[in-house]
């Protein structure tokens, strides 16, 4: 994690705040932050965008043995969130029991560490999903 | 004066019990019980801190309130668990809850009391006229040592105040505030555990600072404890604030919506605050609530406020109770895990 620094702090606005693309001219939405539309091209005009913060469990995966950093959150679950504009987001799900973790249940969008750079690094705090009754 | 225009809690959900946590150390789990006048207390996560719980608390005040958060002109966050020893949790909620980035923002210190505190200063910067409108947070993810009496009742909560003038759901009447220099809890630069008084922390700490600032601003606007229908004291546990009730010639029944730590264990900053927002939640337009915080160190914050009829549309989702309802409890394991107690797990 060294010199993550800069990383975190560039994407301070789509952690904290789900911060993402729309393109005013084939009105998609885009998360995370794209600089040119994909469609449009050259004729696209991307501006800044909240993307909604409620959505539901498109896909999940239960893991077991996680990368440095997350080694000892395990097990944990990682999911694809399927927002209602169709954006998807991968994110983990925390606050949320085993038997309700599942395709399609409704998720909303909580703020959590992610990571921190060491004992004495910063820490990159964002967007983590839980599922909602 | 200033009125809150909106107000947000956040609770974590993993509790544990008091049972258990005696259980570990071989204490009498029901004389433990009794004794503190707490059932359990909440724990934050391995990815839940002070400044987590703050962001949630104010997300929670924003949308419930409708306030816009470009009005927000001033961050103040108290706490004494904060995640850095330098760097202001502060500027995490700011951006967090889009207030950023033209506003001012610090965070404050003084053990349980710095969330009531930021709240006075907002009140003036608002009567001012510097801004418009100010969001206060007590929060923090209190730690007690390992066997320490603190283990049992430092619990993990926090909730936010806006405020402001447009349309209060509640007019801050009056405050006054009662400080000395009183040692009766600490924790050294570096020190990871804070360090009490034993009971020294009762009389000349909680006790004299909590009454003299009830009494200070009962005689100032000339009303007495019971004309309130809601008292709210500070709540290190849960046989204080029934001590200073009594005291106070209150109504046992007038404090029992705001004592929330028989249930979530001590908030720190946030505990008189969750308590204020649990009476919020309830609360009838015309109320009036007198609210008591205390801070070791020492001093008390007291405010005499007045619901009004602005409450009914801006009562805060999810409510203090809805998130004391939201739990699932670990054992002393996985709260050792969750708090990072572990110290040979390394990063
Ligand atoms: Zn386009």
């Amino acid at each position: 994690m060294r010199d993550a620094l800069p990383l975190i702090w560039r994407k301070i606005p789509e952690r904290y705040t789900l911060l993402g693309s729309h393109c005013n001219n084939c009105k998609t939405d885009y998360f995370p932050q794209r600089t040119i539309c994909p469609h449009c091209r050259s004729k696209g005009k991307l501006v800044d965008k909240q993307m909604p913060r409620e959505g539901k469990v498109y896909s999940f995966t239960e893991v077991h043995s996680g990368p440095a950093g997350f080694q000892h959150e395990t097990p944990y679950f990682l999911a694809i969130i399927e927002l209602p504009n169709k954006v998807k987001v991968l994110s983990q799900l925390v606050d949320s029991s085993k038997d309700k973790v599942k395709v399609g249940a409704p998720v909303k969008m909580v703020f959590r560490r992610i990571f921190a750079d060491g004992a004495e690094g910063v820490i990159a705090y964002g967007f983590k999903f839980k599922v909602v009754n | 004066m200033a009125g809150i225009i909106g107000y947000g809690v956040f609770i974590p959900r993993f509790r544990i019990k008091v049972e258990e946590i005696a259980r570990v150390w071989g204490k009498d789990a029901a004389r433990v019980s009794s004794g503190l006048g707490i059932k359990e207390k909440a724990v934050a996560a391995f990815d839940e801190d002070s400044a987590t719980i703050a962001v949630e608390a104010s997300r929670n005040a924003i949308e419930s309130s409708g306030v816009n958060p470009d009005d927000i002109g001033a961050v103040f966050v108290g706490s004494e668990s904060k995640p850095y020893a330098v760097k202001p949790t502060a500027t995490i909620v700011g951006d967090a809850v889009g207030a950023s980035p033209v506003m001012t923002a610090a965070d404050f210190e003084f053990a349980c009391k710095a969330g009531t505190t930021g709240i006075q200063t907002c009140m003036g910067m608002v009567d001012s006229g510097m801004i418009k409108v100010g969001l206060a947070v007590g929060s923090d993810t209190a730690q007690g040592r390992p066997n320490d009496a603190l283990e049992f009742s430092a619990g993990s909560g926090g909730a936010a105040f806006l405020i402001g003038n447009d349309k209060p759901i509640a007019l801050i009447e009056d405050t006054y505030s009662f400080t000395t220099d009183t040692p009766d809890f600490w924790r050294r630069q570096h020190a990871e555990f804070p360090r009490h008084a034993g009971r020294f922390t009762a009389e000349p700490a909680y006790f004299r600072h909590v009454l003299s600032a009830a009494e200070g601003l009962l005689k100032k606007i000339g009303k007495k404890a019971n004309d309130f229908d809601h008292v709210v004291f500070h709540q290190p546990n849960g046989k204080f604030p029934q001590a200073a009730a009594k005291k106070l010639g209150v109504d046992a029944e007038k404090i029992k919506t705001g004592l929330l730590t028989p249930m979530i264990g001590n908030t720190y900053s946030g505990a008189a605050m969750v308590g204020l927002a649990a009476v919020l939640d309830v609360a009838k337009p015309n109320d009036e609530v007198l609210v008591v915080s205390y801070g070791s160190g020492a001093g008390s914050d007291a405010f005499s406020i007045k619901v009004t009829k602005e409450i009914e549309k801006k009562r805060s989702k999810p409510s203090v109770q809805e998130l004391v309802a939201e739990k699932e409890y670990i054992d002393y394991a996985l709260y050792v895990k969750h708090r990072q107690k572990l110290k040979a797990l390394g990063d």
